[in-house]
C-alpha cells in the first residue's frame, strides 16, 4: 500500500466532510437547539484529520489494492467522526450507538437504535438524514470531482464506491461524469422536496424525507415514520420517487441527452420495474383482507414494495402483522435491491438478472452439453468476465451474510429477529421483521452485534471487497510483492 | 479539445497517455473489451468496446462534436472509413494511420479527396530518423528544424572526451564553434543547463548549431564524422524499404537480409541497386559470410526486440562503426544505454510525435504556430519550433528584460534567409522569426515562456 497517497487522499475527503457539517450547524442555530457546539467540535476534528492532506506524496501512483483501502478507511472514518455531534450532545450516550447509527445514515440503510426519534433535537436529525444524501451518491466520488487528479489511477476508488459490477462513464474524464450524476441528482432531490411541500409537510420534514428518500435511506422523523402523516398524496410521491433514486441514472443521462432509444433498450429498469409491480399487486392481493378495500391495499402494498426494493426502509404500514407470504417477497426484495448505478443497495438486478441467465445456462446445458448460448444484456453479449465476477459476487455476498448471522446469533434473539436483521442491514434497507421490524429497532442488541452490523451496512453499500481487502495482510503491506 | 482515438494498441495506446495528460478530453475507441478495460484503469479517459466504423459507435463516443478523429487500428482501409465516417458526422479533423506504400503514394489525392487532415506513415517517418542518424553516425541521434538549418544533436562524452570536467562557458570560449548545449541527460536525470554547469563522463549532451557548426564541433573535439559507405539491413520489411530508398539515392551501398523468399523477390525487384541477401540475419555465419565485420553501420530491423538488440550487441562486439537498432516495446530502453546500444528508433513513439506535433499545432492554429516538436531524452523534454507572430511584451524586448519560466532555453533563432544564430542576452524575438525552444514544461504556444 502506498500509505502516504492513501493518507494524503483521505485527508482531502476529509475536509470535504468538516464542509458538509455546515448545514446542520446552520439549522442548530436557527432552531437554538444548543447543539451547535459540538458540530463546531466535530468540523474540527474533520479539519483536524484533513490536515493528512499536508502529507508529502513521492509516488503519486495509486493501484486497485490502494483505491479499495482509501475507499473503506475514509468511510470508517468519516462515520467514526461523524458520530461525534450524537456522543458530544449526550443525546445517544454510547458510541457504538453513535457510530451504529452513523455508518447506518451514511450507508443509507435507515437501521436505528433510537427508540423514541421525535425527542431528539432537531439539527441532530437533520445531520442524520443529511448524512444519506451524502452517502446516497458517494463522498469519494464527490471528492475526485473537486480534487480530480490527471495522474493518479481515479477508476479504482470510483469503481468501488459506485454500486453495479461495472461502472459507466459518462463524460471523457471522472470530472465530468460526476458532475453530470450530481447534477441529476440534485434536481431529482429538489422536485421532490417542492412536490412534499405542496402535500403540506412543514419546510424541515420535507427537506429530511427528501434526503431519506435521495440516497434512499429511509431516517425519518416520527416514530411511525411516513405513515404518521396519513396522507395518499405524500405515500404516492415518496413511493414513486424511492423508485425514482433506485433507476440506473445513466438511464435519465440518456433521457436528457436525447438518446432515448439507448435509454429504451434498458433491460435492468424494465426487469425492475417488472418485479415492483408484479410485487405490489400479488402483495395487495394477499393483504385486501386486513385492509377492507383493493385501492387501499394497494396504496400500502406499492409503497412497502418500493420502500424495500430500492432499500429505502420508509414505511406506511406495520408489515410485520402482514400474511407470511407478503413478508417473504418482502424480504426477497430485500435481496434484489434496485438497479446499478443507483443509489439503492442490494445484491442489484443486474447481478441477479445475469444469475439467473446463467443458472438456466447450465440447466440448458446439462441438457445438451455441447450447445452453445451467449448471455445478453440490453442486446449486447455479457463477457465471461463480468459472468464469473457476479458468480463470484454472489458467494462470497452469501459467506459473509451467514458469518454475520452466526456471529449476531450469540445475543439470543428469536431467528426472524437474527436473520432480518443481517439481511436489512447487509442490503441497506433499514427495518427487518420481529423485533428489528418498522416499529421496532436496533437498540438491544449488544455493542458487539452492533459492529457487526455496521461492518455489514458498510460491506453491502461499498459491496462487499472494499471491507474485505481491510482485512487481508498482504493489502496492508508496504510491498507490493506478496 | 475532444479528441477520439480509434485504436487501442501500441500507438493508441501511446496516445491516449499524453493527449490525457495534456488536458484533452479523450475517448479511446477499441473492438476489444480487455483493451478498454486497460486503458480505464490506468487514465481518465472514457472507453467504448467496439467498431470504429459503426456510427452508434462514433456517435456514442461524439463524434458528432469532436474536434479530432484519430484512427490507428491495424488496419489501413479500416482506418480510412473510420475518418471519412467520422467527418460525414461532423468531426472537424482526422488523422489516419496507412502504412501500405502503394496507399502512401497516393497521399495528397486521399487527403484532398477523402478529407483526411493528415496521414501517417510510421514507417516512412522510422525510415525517415534512421537515415538521418546515418549521414551524422558520430552523434547519437540527430533531429532537423526550420527546414533541416538546424540540427540538433545527441552526443555521447566519452571517458577520453576534452569536455570532461568543463564548465560549459569554458568550451563555448575554447573552442569558439557557434554551438549551444541545450540539455544534458545524466542517468535517469535531464537538466537544462547554465553556463557554469559541469560536464561528466558518460552524460549525454544535446547540442544545437547548423549542421556545420556541429560538425566543427565535433571535429574540435576529436570525434571523428566519416561518412558511411556500406549499411547492412538486417530484415526486410516496410521500413527497410524506405531506408534503402534513401540510402541508395543518397550514394550508400545497401544489403539487405531477409528470411522470407517472396519478399526477397519483392524487394529485389523494387530496389534493384541494393543487394539483397535471402537469409536468416540472426544467423552468426550469415552475417560473417555477408562480411558483418567490414560494414560502416548495421541497421537491425527484425519483427523481434530481442533478436535486434542480439545482433545490434554481437555488431557492437565486433566494432562496427555505427548500429541503429529497431526496439517496438519502449519499456526496457533504458537498461539498453548500459550495454552501449544508444541508437534506438521506436516506430510508435515516432507515430505518436508526429500526431502530437499534429494536435498541438490545431489547437494554435491562430497565432502562433508549432512548426516540430521532438520529445528528447526519452519523454522528459521537448524541443520545439514556433513561428512568431507579433507578441506584445514578447516580441522585440531584449531577452535579459523578459522574465523567462525556468526550465526554458531558446536555443536558435532564424531570422529571414540569414544564418541561424544562437542568441544572447540582447537578442530580440522579432515577427516572422522561427525560434527553437528546449523545455522540460509543456509549452503550447510561444507565450507559455513566459513566467
Amino acid at each position: 500500500m502506498n500509505y502516504r497517497m492513501v493518507l494524503h487522499m483521505i485527508g482531502k475527503i476529509m475536509l470535504i466532510g468538516a464542509g458538509m457539517l455546515l448545514p446542520p450547524l446552520a439549522v442548530s442555530v436557527i432552531y437554538r437547539d444548543g447543539c451547535h457546539w459540538e458540530f463546531v467540535i466535530t468540523m474540527a476534528m474533520f479539519a483536524l484529520c484533513g490536515a493528512l492532506a499536508l502529507i508529502p506524496v513521492k509516488k503519486r501512483e495509486l493501484f486497485a489494492r490502494d483505491g479499495l483501502m482509501i475507499v473503506a478507511l475514509a468511510w470508517i472514518l468519516f462515520s467514526a467522526l461523524g458520530g461525534l455531534p450524537f456522543f458530544l450532545s449526550r443525546e445517544i450516550p454510547d458510541f457504538v450507538d453513535c457510530f451504529f447509527e452513523t455508518v447506518s445514515g451514511f450507508t443509507t440503510t435507515g437501521s436505528t437504535i433510537l427508540k423514541d426519534v421525535e425527542s431528539v433535537s432537531p439539527s441532530l436529525l437533520f445531520w442524520r438524514s443529511l448524512t444519506h444524501w451524502i452517502g446516497g451518491m458517494g463522498v469519494l466520488v464527490f471528492a475526485m470531482a473537486i480534487f480530480s487528479q490527471k495522474d493518479a489511477r481515479t477508476t479504482h476508488i470510483m469503481r468501488a464506491e459506485m454500486p453495479g459490477p461495472t461502472v459507466g462513464k459518462l463524460a471523457s474524464r471522472w470530472k465530468f461524469s460526476v458532475r453530470i450524476l450530481y447534477c441529476i441528482y440534485i434536481a431529482l432531490t429538489v422536485i421532490e422536496f417542492v412536490l412534499l411541500l405542496f402535500g403540506g409537510m412543514s419546510v424541515f420534514d420535507s427537506l429530511v424525507h427528501t434526503f431519506g428518500t435521495a440516497g434512499t435511506g429511509g431516517f425519518g422523523v416520527k416514530n411511525a415514520s411516513i405513515g404518521h402523516y396519513d396522507s395518499v398524496y405524500i405515500d404516492y410521491v415518496i413511493g414513486i420517487f424511492m423508485l425514482l433514486f433506485g433507476v440506473n441514472f445513466t438511464v435519465y443521462y440518456l433521457l436528457i441527452a436525447k438518446k432515448l432509444r439507448r435509454a429504451a433498450v434498458n433491460d435492468e429498469l424494465r426487469i425492475y420495474l417488472g418485479i415492483v409491480l408484479t410485487s405490489a399487486v400479488l402483495v395487495a392481493l394477499n393483504i385486501t383482507g386486513i385492509y377492507g378495500s383493493i385501492a387501499k391495499a394497494f396504496r400500502y402494498a406499492f409503497f412497502q414494495v418500493a420502500s424495500i426494493i430500492t432499500t429505502t426502509g420508509y414505511a406506511t404500514a406495520d408489515f410485520d402483522k402482514w400474511p407470511v407470504f407478503s413478508q417473504m417477497i418482502l424480504i426477497f426484495l430485500m435481496f434484489t435491491g434496485s438497479c446499478a448505478g443507483s443509489t439503492g443497495g442490494g445484491i442489484k438486478i443486474i447481478r441477479v438478472s445475469i444469475l439467473v441467465k446463467s443458472a438456466v445456462r447450465e440447466i440448458r446445458r446439462t441438457i445438451s452439453p455441447r450447445s452453445i448460448v451467449t448471455l445478453k444484456n440490453d442486446g449486447k453479449s455479457i463477457g465471461t468476465d463480468i459472468v464469473r465476477s457476479v458468480n463470484s459476487y454472489f458467494a462470497v455476498y452469501m459467506l459473509f451474510m451467514i458469518i454475520s448471522i452466526l456471529a449476531v446469533s450469540l445475543d439470543g434473539k428469536d431467528i426472524t429477529t437474527t436473520v432480518t436483521a443481517v439481511i436489512a442491514t447487509l442490503n441497506n434497507v433499514g427495518p427487518g421483521l420481529g423485533a428489528v421490524g418498522p416499529t421496532g429497532n436496533f437498540a438491544d442488541f449488544s455493542a458487539f452485534s452492533k459492529l457487526v452490523l455496521s461492518l455489514d451496512m458498510l460491506a453491502g453499500r461499498l459491496e462487499l471487497y472494499p471491507i474485505l481487502v481491510l482485512f487481508t495482510s498482504a493489502a496492508w503491506r508496504k510491498s507490493r510483492y506478496i | 479539445m475532444d479528441i477520439i482515438i480509434i485504436g487501442g494498441g501500441k500507438v493508441g495506446r501511446g496516445l491516449v497517455e499524453h493527449l490525457n495528460n495534456e488536458g484533452h478530453n479523450v475517448v479511446l475507441v477499441d473492438i476489444k473489451d480487455s483493451v478498454i478495460e486497460s486503458v480505464q484503469d490506468d487514465f481518465d479517459v472514457m472507453g467504448i468496446a467496439g467498431s470504429g466504423t459503426d456510427i452508434e459507435v462514433l456517435e456514442e463516443a461524439g463524434a458528432r462534436k469532436a474536434q479530432l478523429v484519430i484512427a490507428v487500428t491495424p488496419r489501413d482501409e479500416f482506418n480510412m472509413l473510420c475518418c471519412i465516417m467520422a467527418k460525414k458526422l461532423g468531426t472537424h479533423a482526422c488523422v489516419a494511420r496507412l502504412r501500405n506504400p502503394e496507399y502512401y503514394k497516393q497521399t495528397d489525392f486521399m487527403r484532398r479527396e477523402l478529407e483526411i487532415g493528415m496521414i501517417v506513415n510510421p514507417e516512412f517517418y522510422a525510415a525517415d530518423e534512421i537515415s538521418r542518424m546515418l549521414r551524422f553516425p558520430a552523434a547519437i541521434n540527430t533531429e532537423t528544424f526550420a527546414k533541416g538549418r538546424i540540427e540538433l544533436a545527441q552526443i555521447r562524452v566519452s571517458s577520453d572526451s576534452p569536455l570532461v570536467g568543463r564548465a560549459i562557458w569554458e568550451i563555448y570560449a575554447k573552442y569558439k564553434v557557434k554551438v549551444l548545449v541545450c540539455a544534458l541527460q545524466r542517468g535517469d536525470e535531464v537538466i537544462i543547463p547554465n553556463g557554469d554547469f559541469v560536464i561528466n563522463s558518460e552524460d549525454k549532451i544535446h547540442v544545437t548549431a547548423t549542421h556545420r557548426d556541429i560538425a566543427k564541433f565535433m571535429h574540435e573535439i576529436g570525434i571523428d564524422n566519416q561518412r558511411l559507405k556500406t549499411v547492412m539491413i538486417i530484415g526486410g520489411g516496410r521500413i527497410s524499404y524506405y531506408l534503402a530508398r534513401q540510402l541508395l539515392e543518397s550514394g550508400m551501398r545497401v544489403k539487405i537480409i531477409e528470411s522470407r523468399m517472396e519478399r526477397c523477390s519483392e524487394l529485389a525487384e523494387l530496389l534493384p541497386k541494393a543487394s539483397i541477401i535471402y537469409a536468416d540475419g540472426t544467423d552468426k555465419n550469415t552475417l560473417c559470410e555477408e562480411g558483418i565485420d567490414d560494414v560502416d553501420a548495421l541497421v537491425t530491423l527484425t519483427g523481434i526486440d530481442e533478436e535486434n538488440i542480439i545482433i545490434s550487441m554481437y555488431a557492437k562486439k565486433l566494432q562496427v562503426p555505427k548500429v541503429v537498432t529497431k526496439v517496438n516495446r519502449l519499456a526496457f530502453v533504458e537498461m539498453l544505454d548500459t550495454i552501449g546500444i544508444d541508437s534506438i528508433v521506436t516506430p510508435k513513439d515516432i507515430t505518436a510525435d508526429v500526431i502530437l506535433r499534429y494536435v498541438r499545432a490545431m489547437e494554435n492554429s491562430s497565432g502562433t504556430e508549432i512548426n516540430s516538436l521532438y520529445r528528447i531524452v526519452g519523454d522528459k523534454a521537448e524541443a520545439i519550433e514556433f513561428n512568431i507572430t507579433s507578441e506584445p511584451g514578447l516580441t522585440s524586448v531584449p531577452l535579459k528584460k523578459l522574465r523567462l519560466k525556468k526550465n526554458i532555453l531558446i536555443a536558435s533563432i532564424v531570422r529571414g534567409n540569414k544564418r541561424p544564430f544562437i542568441p544572447d542576452g540582447n537578442s530580440t524575438l522579432e515577427p516572422g522569426d522561427t525560434v527553437i525552444i528546449v523545455t522540460t514544461a509543456q509549452l503550447k504556444k510561444i507565450t507559455d515562456i513566459l513566467a
